[in-house]
């Protein structure tokens, strides 16, 4: 799976909020978009995710345009979650997860064995397993987005595609998420693409990240390539410092705004 | 959730409950066949049925009495499945043909088709569906504002609606002799339909049954919201058109037969889901099943409590619907 973005623009009515970007995602990485409000991340995913259409530019999934691929065909190679999705209340989390299968069952009313193994894998790696005949709406928040996750998981995609995936959680279940998310990628080499406000969250579990700015991408490296004080200054305009944590990757402590110097 | 509850809510139990309904509404029909001036019993009705004999009783059981009541059933059973879609697809719990001006629009066609080519009444359903079509597209494009949302959906239904009706009842009182009194028209009324109306609208019912539904596990999906199905691989906007053109085939046909029945398709979704829950796959049948045994049951008792004359089966729905949804909704603090 590789996926690679050329030179795509879009936006909603008549502004852009994406304007010429290219990049590639090689298979079996995690990618973080990064960037201020209004940046375009979430803009850009949802033209990855084929939400949303381009405007100009191509986005290729392993050579092919994207745009041009079967619906059903492309929904067993990637799985997007969008920021806002709601589901029936009563649905219960076993319901949500079996709706996942809904691109490899087409007209099937009954579930096949395959089906029904991905489901409990999907419900297993999400740590679900547990709540499967609990509504939704009797959930945390934490639990209610590793059902969603859990869902998106059923599809059996080789990309998934995630916006803001730990917003309105806590920090607990925010690494939560970002752990199963992790774990995925290295057991299975799922390769995530996704939104994150939280930089050093992003910094914890990604092998690259692209930072955005002004309809473009800024820069784009490993956490300790692109988290420097320079630009987070430039691009967020605060003031931090950088430390390198013996883990491997970086963390930022922000020590001020940087909007008054200008 | 209790024990029987959670059992409801499993397949087994949705399924068990489509059973159920389905052999109440076969039975509520058998005993609707007893009531009218003509008294018989069960035993010598089904006799009746079974070896259909010349002479009158046949020909009230048979000719008069059974075509109603399976009309009854029909247009119950399209009326809620047409609900169901569209609370489903508008994700609206308000949403029915009657509130979103689906009804209105099937009306107000085939009332310009009876009037003005009243030879030609086999054009009467698929007038009714264009006119129903036309306004669902209509509703859709003046609540479309960068999507559309489910209030301004309700409130441009509603406006639709009332203008709609209210060329309807202009028309129908310049013309009342020949289109057969407004009042039935406007409440809704099963009285003296006769297998014409199945010949004519049969089809069509079945038709919209069936495709609503096969659509059902599409609108599991469409209940997600519209980026979560696309990211599943879901056509949105084509399955959100043939799931309008469904409810509005299926509000089409019923009005055609039995005017402007309210009630049944915004209350036996509601029930069903009650009971049941909010799978679609399940939901559609199950509401069709009780909507027809809720028009068959208001209809026989229409017949029953001013004998002979009788009530429309219009006006006892709108009696007996509302309070036992009321009480539904408290007793189960719905939607919270």
């Amino acid at each position: 799976m590789e996926l690679e973005v050329r030179e795509i623009k879009g936006g909603y009515g008549a502004d852009l909020v994406i304007d010429g970007v290219s990049f590639t995602v090689r298979s079996g990485s995690v990618v973080t978009l990064l960037g201020p409000n209004g940046s375009g991340k979430s803009t850009l995913l949802k033209m990855l995710g084929r939400i949303l259409k381009p405007r100009g530019g191509s986005v290729l999934l392993d050579g092919k345009e994207l745009f041009s691929l079967d619906s059903a065909g492309l929904a067993r190679k990637m799985a997007v979650l969008p920021q806002l999705h709601q589901a029936p209340g009563e649905i219960t989390v076993e319901e949500l997860v079996t709706l996942g299968r809904y691109p490899h069952r087409g007209w099937n009313f009954v579930m096949s064995s395959t089906d029904r193994e991905a489901v409990e894998r999907s419900l297993a790696m999400t740590r679900m397993t547990q709540f499967r005949d609990r509504p939704m709406n009797s959930l945390s928040g934490g639990e209610r987005q590793r059902a969603w996750i859990a869902m998106t998981l059923a599809q059996e995609p080789e990309l998934l595609l995630l916006d803001e995936p730990t917003t309105f959680l806590d920090i607990s279940c925010q690494f939560e998420i970002v752990e199963i998310i992790r774990k995925l990628n290295r057991g299975s080499g799922l390769t995530v693409i996704m939104v994150l406000h939280d930089l050093n969250l992003a910094a914890a579990c990604s092998d690259t990240l692209i930072m955005l700015k002004d309809r473009k991408i800024r820069c784009t490296g490993t956490p300790a390539e692109v988290l420097t004080p320079e630009i987070l200054r430039e691009v967020f305009q605060i003031e931090a410092r950088i430390v390198m944590l013996e883990e491997g990757y970086p963390c930022c402590i922000t020590t001020g705004s940087a909007r008054g110097e200008k | 959730m209790n024990g029987f509850s959670r059992f409801l809510h499993s397949a087994a139990g949705r399924t068990c409950f489509c059973i159920v309904t389905a052999i109440l509404l076969a039975a509520a029909m058998v005993l609707s066949l007893r009531f009218g001036a003509l008294k018989l019993t069960t035993s010598e009705i089904l006799r009746l049925l079974w070896e259909r004999p010349e002479g009158i009783e046949s020909q009230i059981i048979i000719n008069i009495r059974l075509p109603r009541i399976l009309l009854g059933a029909l247009t119950g059973a399209c009326l809620a499945a047409a609900g169901t879609i569209l609370q489903s697809i508008m994700r609206n719990p308000l949403a029915s043909p009657g509130i979103i001006g689906v009804s209105a629009g099937a009306g107000l066609a085939g009332i310009l088709v009876m009037l003005a080519f009243p030879q030609f009444s086999v054009l009467l359903v698929p007038a009714a569906f264009c006119g129903a079509l036309l306004t669902a597209v209509l509703v859709y494009l003046l609540a479309w504002k960068r999507g559309a949302s489910p209030v301004r959906l309700i409130l441009a239904g509603v406006a639709v609606s009332a203008m709609l009706s209210a060329f309807s009842s202009t028309i129908l009182l310049f013309n009342a002799e020949k289109a057969g009194g407004i009042l039935d028209f406007s409440i809704g009324s099963l009285s003296a339909r006769s297998w014409l109306q199945i010949e004519q609208a049969g089809i069509y019912m079945g038709l919209g049954l069936l495709g609503a539904v096969a659509l059902g596990a599409k609108l599991n999906i469409l209940a997600l919201g519209d980026e979560v199905a696309a990211g599943l691989g879901m056509n949105v906007e084509r399955v959100r058109f043939l799931a309008i053109a469904a409810a509005a085939l299926l509000a089409a046909s019923a009005v055609s037969v039995a005017g402007l029945l309210g009630f049944v398709g915004l209350i036996a979704p509601h029930i069903v889901r009650l009971v049941t829950g909010s799978d679609n796959r399940f939901l559609v049948p199950g509401s069709a099943l009780f909507g027809g045994l809720m028009v068959v049951a208001c209809d026989a008792a229409g017949r029953m409590v001013i004998e002979p004359a009788e009530l429309p089966v219009g006006i006892i729905m709108a009696l007996l619907g509302p309070p036992f949804f009321l009480w539904l909704l408290r007793r189960q603090r719905y939607g919270a």
